[in-house]
């Protein structure tokens, strides 16, 4: 009898901890999901408020300052629900504005250029970058909580659920163009 | 940046992910980061000051051939102190899947983890038995690099996730500014690998040679790489063995002289390549190039625009392109200049500067969280009061 009740106890333990062990990776999926939000939301407002600079920088024509501008604008104000829509529409503005190589060269020569050409550069390369990581990160806390024992055992507590950060992240080509 | 890369194979035995973590570590260092790398090596090896040695690597039977691994608690506890005393804002591990020093890292740390994932092995038994294990670690990494568009399907495929693709680097100049040697000029094709290992398709080659020969009368292949010669020309028929020169192995200013002197570079791999990084040096070196047509060289090779492909294993393809390249002087010219301008976005100060972007972006996310509720290490050790730190 005494046998049977220490075996239970036993095996009671077993499962405890490793449920608590899945807690804990749990834990730290939301955790990286926190983190690889916050790079997400850095390197958008800084793609947006490099775009935002170089539209009020008049070394673009106004028609494509006013394009450029109305868009990185709608990003940084946009609310959580508009954010994705908005930053698609300022990847496809920036498209638009440096969809030939000469208005990329046009900045380059303006004085102080250069470094906005490289920040831009280096910001459109970077958006999608953060965004695969969180998504990434996203996939595989959605992989565990769906499994049967993180369910039961209400082991995500009352973290909400994660989503995908969905948007046209594709950079204009200009800017990519490794080969020049 | 303080960073600190795990390289999981022997660091005494040359390498493709060796050599990248060599070159990788020095363009950082140049760069002015600290580095630190942990490799296994025998500890009377001589070692670079910034490698750490993890212990010698166990030779064991895993996944069809024998692999140098380390594991055990003896390495687990050099990985445990390294982490430690590096206090890295980034770990680099490459890798991750193999059960060595990445897994074992992976285990280990709690801070932010990148890694790159280099080969695109179908997936093995052993990792289908281990996955919840593996799934377990790899859950740690922030950030996942793949070496090709290849190498990431792979991983989708077999870990689920996803990866940005950065490729590996050459030192593009070194290539570009070794001096030809006369001696290997002159209607030569050149070959550079393992002779006895027949996934890199000296065997296909050697089946196409007595064509190409038969067409272009002055024309020799030059090998370069370890192997048996004997056995290599032994299909070959006598009068013609003594227009394949065998140089052995070569030192890295050999290996660029050699690409900067031949005519055609040929690489006729059959497969178990995820990326081609010899495609990319000897365009570098402004060598014209024709490949088997893998996946991998492939995209290396811009789909065929930078070099020329021909279907894979076909000896009659080979031969048929190789004598087309060696007779036309000008189509060489032409995939020479090609293949130098395409080869710029492999040089490492185009790559190292990806590879720091993924770093400052993993690093400025998990320092944006750490300041936003600063707690310290989760897990069981930590709730059982277990944990080190």
């Amino acid at each position: 009898m005494t046998a049977t009740l220490i075996w239970i106890l036993a095996v009671l333990v077993v499962i405890g901890l490793y449920l608590s062990w899945t807690a804990g990776r749990l834990d730290r999926l939301h955790t990286r999901i926190d983190a690889t939000r916050a790079a997400l939301d850095a390197q958008l407002l800084r793609r947006a408020s490099v775009a935002q600079e170089l539209a009020t920088s008049k070394v673009l024509d106004p028609a494509a300052s006013i394009v450029l501008y109305e868009a990185a604008h709608a990003a940084r104000q946009a609310e959580e629900e508009q954010r994705e829509v908005a930053e698609s529409e300022l990847s496809q503005a920036l498209r638009a504005v440096f969809a030939d190589a000469q208005q990329l060269d046009g900045v380059r020569v303006a004085p102080g250029g250069e470094a906005a050409a490289r920040e831009l550069t280096e910001a459109v390369r970077r958006v999608p970058m953060a965004r695969r990581f969180h998504n990434d990160a996203v996939g595989a806390a959605r992989r565990l909580r769906e499994h049967r024992k993180v369910r039961w055992f209400r082991l995500a507590g009352h973290a909400p659920f994660p989503l995908a950060f969905e948007m046209d992240d594709e950079p204009p080509a200009a800017l990519v163009d490794r080969a020049s | 940046m303080r960073i600190g890369i795990v390289c999981p194979y022997s660091w005494d035995v040359p390498g493709g992910v060796q050599f990248h973590i060599r070159d990788l570590a020095e363009y950082f260092l140049g760069l002015g980061h600290e580095v630190s790398v942990l490799a296994p090596a025998d500890d009377d090896t001589p070692l670079p000051p910034y490698v750490v040695s993890a212990g010698r690597a166990v030779p064991v039977p895993y996944n069809g051939s024998v692999a140098r691994l380390n594991f055990g608690f003896l390495s687990a506890a050099r990985v445990r102190r390294w982490l430690h005393d590096g206090a890295f804002d980034v770990v680099h591990i490459h890798e991750p899947t193999s059960p060595s020093l990445g897994l074992l890292t992976c285990w280990a740390a709690s801070g932010p983890i990148v890694a790159t994932f280099h080969t695109s092995n179908p997936r093995s038994r052993a990792m289908i038995a281990a996955y919840s294990i593996l799934q377990a670690a790899l859950e740690k990494i922030s950030a996942r690099i793949a070496v090709s568009e290849y190498a990431r399907r792979t991983l989708v495929e077999h870990l689920g996730g996803d990866a940005v693709v950065i490729p590996n680097g050459v030192d593009v100049d070194f290539f570009a500014r070794a001096e030809p040697n006369p001696a290997w000029q002159g209607e030569t094709l050149g070959f550079i690998g393992r002779i006895d290992e027949p996934r890199k398709g000296l065997p296909v080659l050697m089946k196409a040679l007595p064509r190409i020969f038969a067409e272009r009368p002055d024309a020799r292949l030059l090998v370069a790489g370890r192997g048996d010669e004997k056995e290599a020309v032994a299909d070959l028929p006598g009068e013609l063995r003594a227009r394949v020169e065998f140089l052995g192995m070569v030192s890295d200013e050999d290996k660029a002289r050699f690409l900067r002197s031949v005519d055609v570079y040929v690489a006729p791999n059959t497969g178990g390549e995820s990326f081609g990084i010899i495609l990319v040096e000897a365009m570098s070196a402004g060598a014209p190039v024709l490949a088997s047509d893998l996946d991998a060289f492939a995209q290396v090779l811009d789909q065929g625009a930078a070099g020329e492909l021909f279907a894979n294993e076909d000896a009659d393809a080979l031969a048929e392109a190789a004598v087309r390249l060696l007779g036309d002087p000008g189509r060489r010219a032409e995939l020479r200049e090609r293949g130098s301008a395409h080869v710029r976005r492999f040089d490492w100060s185009t790559v190292g500067a990806d590879i720091l972007s993924v770093y400052e972006t993993v690093t400025g996310g998990a320092a944006a969280v750490a300041a936003e509720e600063d707690r310290g290490p989760t897990g069981l050790r930590s709730r059982l009061g277990l944990a080190r730190e």
